[in-house]
């Protein structure tokens, strides 16, 4: 066994474009020090020029492409099966699997722990070295700096913690079609609902307008969208929310929810749980917008603004126009 | 069918944590403890499948200190059958949580193990992922339904974009998330039934894994704290302030 790093990052995707975590996460992988090779799998749209993106990515060397019809909506079972069949022999080609801590890789990268009997690390959110790596706890709370024995190590990205890879136009990394792997006969897809938004996605979003339980209902969540457009922003939401209907689950921000850390975190009518404040806390401007002067949300704001959110959120959206 | 579900003990969510002076972890002596949330939603989830009449048994498993038997007894206060404690007082990381649970799914021949999508302490998100890939299982992770059909389950799981829907295989391995269920009360008389439901203690050899840590915790530091700002008192304030003084708009 060597020491040396060689890295492989999971590309994430909808087989029309590549998701902007993918860009943080190769950011993290070039932290580790050694080489990073991206693996992408899908079939049909847009795979092509996903894979001519990857190995534009500054610091990229390889592109191992699997564009083969099982990988449209592959589940983590055969995504697990395909890192697995691609790591070398015992594993050792590659020292290092990562991906961002989403939906995908958090799923993915425990999942193949299990088929190659190693110890993950959750949502990285600074590399200390190629084997010592700090993360949140107890809701951020506490950052644990956590040291890996493994050999093979297995690590999902906190993507707000980390700069987007830079296309540097070298498109100079080599891409390898590979070949596919297991195919899981234990699930099936059957559909995908998705929240279709025109505005920014909400995790790489330069500004997020979040609302809370003080919204009453979702029809006047419009308030926020319309702020949210005027500021080009993403909209959010606390769980209490999402619970309530006013808004689809892919809103939540927090402990269990999305994580977020644009520019500008306008929370509106959110009291500011723990769980909460997980979620954005590390955004560099936070605005509160409550009329509860003891909301623990202005604890952590930057501007707070004690005042009725149905008073607020009109006249900022006039002051916005002017 | 029968159903193993997975409870973990944590610190109560709603206690604010404490980072111990010497850095070695968080402050757990005279703590508020709790189920882990996400576990009371696969408790309920479980009690609903039985009530259904698709599965005989429910039972839960718990791993670490004695206390984990308060955790137990209140699922069974829920209204599970009876429990599964594995003594041990070692640090436990996901991978070997995940060869106990799947030791003893095997023993008991669960159909359907049910775990929560995270930890609340420790946030690790792995231990269901991990016990699915352990057993060879289909993974339902992050689900905010269950249906029993012919031959496996019908699942939705919250997922970045929206919801997705697949349908799985039995046995299988599911976590919960949030919108699963609303948990429910035990009940006075629950409590007191729950007492004398069963608790089986086991150690760590009656399963046959090897729990060996494969990471090390350096260290646990508090996170540097923000600062409260200002206070405005109008949009004009506020814009000027986000325009000219925080740059951001
Ligand atoms: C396991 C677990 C996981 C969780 N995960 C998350 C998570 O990921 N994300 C998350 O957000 N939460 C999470 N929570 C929930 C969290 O603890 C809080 O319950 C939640 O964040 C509260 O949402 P809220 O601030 O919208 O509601 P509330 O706490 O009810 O606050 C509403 C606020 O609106 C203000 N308000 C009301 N009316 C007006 C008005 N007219 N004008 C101005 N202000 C008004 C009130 O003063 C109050 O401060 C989790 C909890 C648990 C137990
Ligand atoms: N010590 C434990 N005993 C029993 N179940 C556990 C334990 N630790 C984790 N789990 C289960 O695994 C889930 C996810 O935990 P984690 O992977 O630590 O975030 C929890 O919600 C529990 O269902």
């Amino acid at each position: 066994m060597s020491d040396s790093v060689n890295a492989l990052v999971v590309a994430e995707h909808d087989d029309n474009e590549l998701y902007a975590g993918t860009l943080n996460t190769v950011t993290a992988a070039r932290a580790l020090g050694g080489e990073v090779h991206i693996l992408l799998a899908g079939n049909g749209g847009e795979i092509a020029s996903i894979a001519a993106a990857c190995a534009n990515l500054a610091g990229v060397t390889k592109v191992l492409l699997a564009d083969h019809e099982p990988y449209a909506h592959a589940g983590t079972e055969t995504m697990a099966a395909l890192v697995a069949a691609n790591l070398g022999a015992a594993g050792r080609q590659y020292s290092h699997v990562l991906a961002p801590a989403s939906t995908f890789g958090k799923a993915l990268i425990p999942y193949l722990g299990g088929l190659c009997d190693a110890q993950p690390i959750s949502d990285l959110s600074e590399v200390v070295s190629a084997d010592t790596f700090v993360r949140p706890i107890y809701a951020g709370n506490a950052l644990a700096k956590v040291k890996s024995l493994e050999a093979l190590k297995l690590l999902t990205v906190r993507t707000t913690a980390f700069e987007p890879a830079a296309s540097d136009g070298h498109g100079g990394a080599e891409i390898v079609p590979i070949a596919a792997a297991d195919i899981s006969a234990q699930v099936e897809f059957i559909e995908q609902t998705l929240s279709a938004s025109e505005r920014p996605e909400l995790t790489s979003a330069r500004v997020v307008v979040s609302g809370g339980r003080g919204m009453q209902n979702g029809e006047n969540f419009a308030m926020l969208e319309k702020l949210a457009d005027q500021l080009s922003g993403a909209v959010g939401a606390s769980r209490a929310a999402v619970d309530a209907g006013f808004v689809p689950n892919d809103y939540q921000v927090g402990q269990t929810g999305k994580v977020v850390a644009p520019d500008l975190y306008l929370a509106v009518g959110i009291s500011g749980a723990i769980q909460h404040l997980a979620g954005m806390k590390d955004s560099k401007c936070i605005v509160a917008i409550n009329n509860d002067a003891e909301a623990p949300i202005f604890q952590v704001a930057d501007y707070s603004w004690n005042e009725d959110l149905f008073v607020a959120v009109p006249a900022l959206q006039a002051e916005l126009e002017k | 069918m029968k159903i193993l579900v997975a409870v973990k003990r944590v610190i109560d969510a709603n206690i604010r944590v404490r980072v111990k002076p010497d850095h070695s972890g968080v402050e757990t002596a005279n703590v508020k403890m709790a189920m882990n949330p996400f576990c009371e939603i696969a408790v309920e989830e479980a009690l609903r499948i039985q009530q259904a009449g698709d599965a005989e048994e429910v039972i839960l498993f718990s791993a670490g200190p004695q206390k984990c038997q308060e955790t137990i007894r209140t699922g069974l206060a829920m209204g599970a059958d009876r429990g599964l404690h594995v003594l041990t007082d070692e640090r436990l990381e996901p991978l070997a949580i995940a060869k106990m649970i799947a030791a003893a799914a095997e023993q008991q021949g669960a159909d359907l193990i049910i775990l929560g999508k995270q930890s609340i302490d420790d946030d690790h998100n792995q231990t269901g992922q991990i016990v699915a890939a352990l057993m060879r299982r289909a993974l339902g992770s992050y689900i905010s339904e269950i249906k029993k059909v012919a031959g496996g389950f019908a699942i939705t799981r919250e997922i970045d974009a929206g919801l997705e829907k697949l349908r799985i295989t039995s046995p299988a391995v599911v976590t919960t998330d949030l919108r699963l269920n609303e948990p429910r009360y035990a009940s006075l008389p629950n409590i007191m039934k729950a007492k004398k439901k069963p608790i089986d203690e086991l150690s760590v050899a009656d399963l046959g894994v090897d729990i060996g840590c494969r990471t090390e915790i350096l260290s646990v530091v508090e996170p540097p704290a923000r600062q409260a700002g200002v206070m405005v008192s109008d949009a004009g304030e506020l814009v000027d302030k986000l325009k000219n003084q925080a740059k951001v708009i």
